[in-house]
């Protein structure tokens, strides 16, 4: 027994370990790289997808158009002699002037269903909106195939993105729920992996409604329909899978709010950082909630 | 999170949001950008051709899906004095004129061009804007019409002159209708000229007397009111050199989706 050991021996035990700041490695450089251009395509898509929607603001069940009785639409209506932006859900009619049917400046109101602030281009053109979302299309989809084959290939996509075996007990996933309520962040070692709700929306988005972007959106083209015309059966006839496109197209809009807003609710500067350099900080040491 | 930290938050989004607006509208503006956007059209156009048979059949649906509120888009009615004077005594007097690169030009009155092998189809129309109507249509093959004129070997594109001029205010004589595809379009069998649809002679306000038919592209490739059907070795000297009224003002040429 040497010097060094008595002094360790003297030591009180009973001293509680100080948390410390630990950079772990959190995303790969491939998963940093095609999330960065996701966030560039994804955007460019859905503003481009509103400008095309916007030539045609309705949407129907079924192979056609039954012009007459559209499942939503957005016009403008004139009401006594001042023009409204009418949305309609079935049978349902709100007044949403100013942003669906009838929107822009005081004075300077024109009919479109969504507004120009939500539109690429900001002014109503058809032909450039489809310019714009074909070529980000076929972008997307080589940026989505390199994610995923990569995710695939290196065992990532079961290692981080699959909730484990603990995480789906009932107890622990009602507890997760509880937290995310409470806006209530996993520390220390817990926060080194996802937590199983994160998991499980992001497996979502990424193995079915971007998936289902891409073979919705290749139902839309005559020449494809050619080719495989048992797709545009499968979502029911053509106007039903674009409204299956517009509706899966509201739910990543719907994703990327709440993923932002968890982004910063649980850290903007972390997770930017673990994005941009992939090191993401954690308090180890600290005990888990 | 703090009120201020809240605030620096929200400005810095809404300078982001703005700069995005602004940057994408400088974008879309740029004859450059535009030009490689357009890269796309070949993409599809090359992709399409890789996965789909040249013969591979559009849709056909039965007679009960047949649209009863088929929507017509573009001219509904021609002011041209000529074709008034026609549609006047029921097209009687219509030549449908073909020439170009061809070995034997024609000129066939519509009873002639009724004589030609026929095809009938149900099939969906898909617009560009979005909407889709199914109409049924009886029409001559354009590849009999065109195997009677015989296509010289340099021909590479079949135009479609039409009667309506759909922008009267195109200061570069470019504001009538046309429309081109190319030959694996144009000897698709169902690539017709319709002078019937729904069982009924072709209306005024979907073509008549004679539409194209070209299923598996978007509905402005179906030209109206064809007048006269010129084969060619390049589109650069017709219209705009974009290959079609539409093409010329910024849509793509190949319509497939």
């Amino acid at each position: 027994m040497d010097d060094r050991g008595t002094e360790a021996r003297s030591i009180p035990m009973a001293r509680p370990a100080r948390p410390r700041t630990v950079l772990v490695k959190r995303h790969g450089i491939v998963t940093r790289v095609t999330h960065g251009l996701n966030v560039v395509f994804v955007i460019v898509l859905l503003m481009s997808g509103l400008q095309i929607f916007n030539a045609h603001p309705a949407l129907y069940w079924g192979e056609v158009s039954t012009f007459d009785s559209p499942w939503i639409a957005m016009t403008k209506a004139e009401i006594g002699d001042e023009a409204r932006g009418i949305t309609t859900i079935g049978s349902l009619r709100f007044d949403t002037t100013g942003l669906f049917g009838w929107s822009g400046r005081e004075g300077a109101r024109e009919p479109r269903g969504f507004p120009a602030w939500a539109t690429i281009p900001s002014w109503r053109d058809l032909a450039a909106g489809r310019r714009w979302h074909l070529f980000f299309a076929w972008l997307f989809v080589a940026n989505g195939l390199v994610y995923l084959s990569w995710t695939l290939l290196s065992g990532r996509l079961k290692r981080d993105l699959l909730p484990s075996r603990d995480q789906l007990r009932p107890s622990h996933l009602a507890r997760e729920a509880l937290d995310h309520a409470r806006l209530r962040f996993p520390r220390g070692e817990d926060a080194r992996r996802y937590n199983a709700i994160q998991k499980l929306a992001y497996l979502s988005v990424i193995l079915v409604l971007l998936p289902a972007m891409l073979l919705t959106g290749l139902c839309m083209s005559p020449g494809f329909n050619a080719a495989a015309p048992w797709l545009t059966d499968l979502f029911g006839g053509r106007q039903s899978a674009r409204t299956f496109h517009f509706l899966s197209a509201g739910l990543i809009a719907l994703f990327v709010a709440v993923h932002v807003a968890m982004v910063v609710a649980s850290g903007l500067w972390n997770n930017l950082r673990s994005m941009i350099t992939g090191r993401y900080a954690i308090q180890a040491g600290e005990p888990p909630r | 999170m703090s009120l201020h930290r809240r605030g620096w938050l929200k400005a810095a989004g809404a300078g982001l949001g703005a700069l995005w607006l602004a940057g994408c509208d400088r974008l879309s503006r740029s004859p450059g950008f535009t030009g490689v956007l357009r890269v796309a059209e070949k993409w599809t156009q090359g992709a399409h051709r890789l996965v789909t048979d040249r013969n591979a059949l559009a849709k056909e649906f039965g007679p009960e899906h047949i649209s009863t509120d088929f929507r017509a888009n573009g001219t509904v009615r021609p002011q041209n004095p000529g074709y008034l004077a026609l549609l006047a005594e029921n097209f009687a007097g219509y030549r449908l004129v073909v020439d170009g690169l061809v070995e034997q030009p024609l000129s066939l009155s519509l009873a002639e061009v009724r004589a030609l092998p026929s095809r009938t189809q149900i099939t969906r129309h898909d617009c560009v804007e979005g909407w889709s109507s199914i109409g049924k249509w009886t029409g001559a093959r354009l590849s009999a019409l065109l195997d009677r004129a015989g296509l010289k070997p340099e021909a590479r594109y079949i135009v479609f002159h039409c009667a309506d001029t759909l922008d009267p205010f195109a200061t570069d004589g470019a504001g009538g209708y046309y429309e081109s595809i190319d030959l694996i379009d144009a000897y698709h069998p169902q690539t017709i000229l319709a002078y019937r649809m729904n069982d009924a002679t072709l209306p005024v306000r979907h073509g008549a007397p004679l539409r194209l038919r070209v299923e598996r592209q978007l509905g402005y490739k179906h030209a109206k009111y064809v007048m006269r059907i010129e084969a060619v070795a390049s589109l650069d000297r017709i219209g705009r050199g974009q290959g079609g009224f539409w093409p010329d003002r910024g849509y793509e040429w190949y319509a497939g989706i």
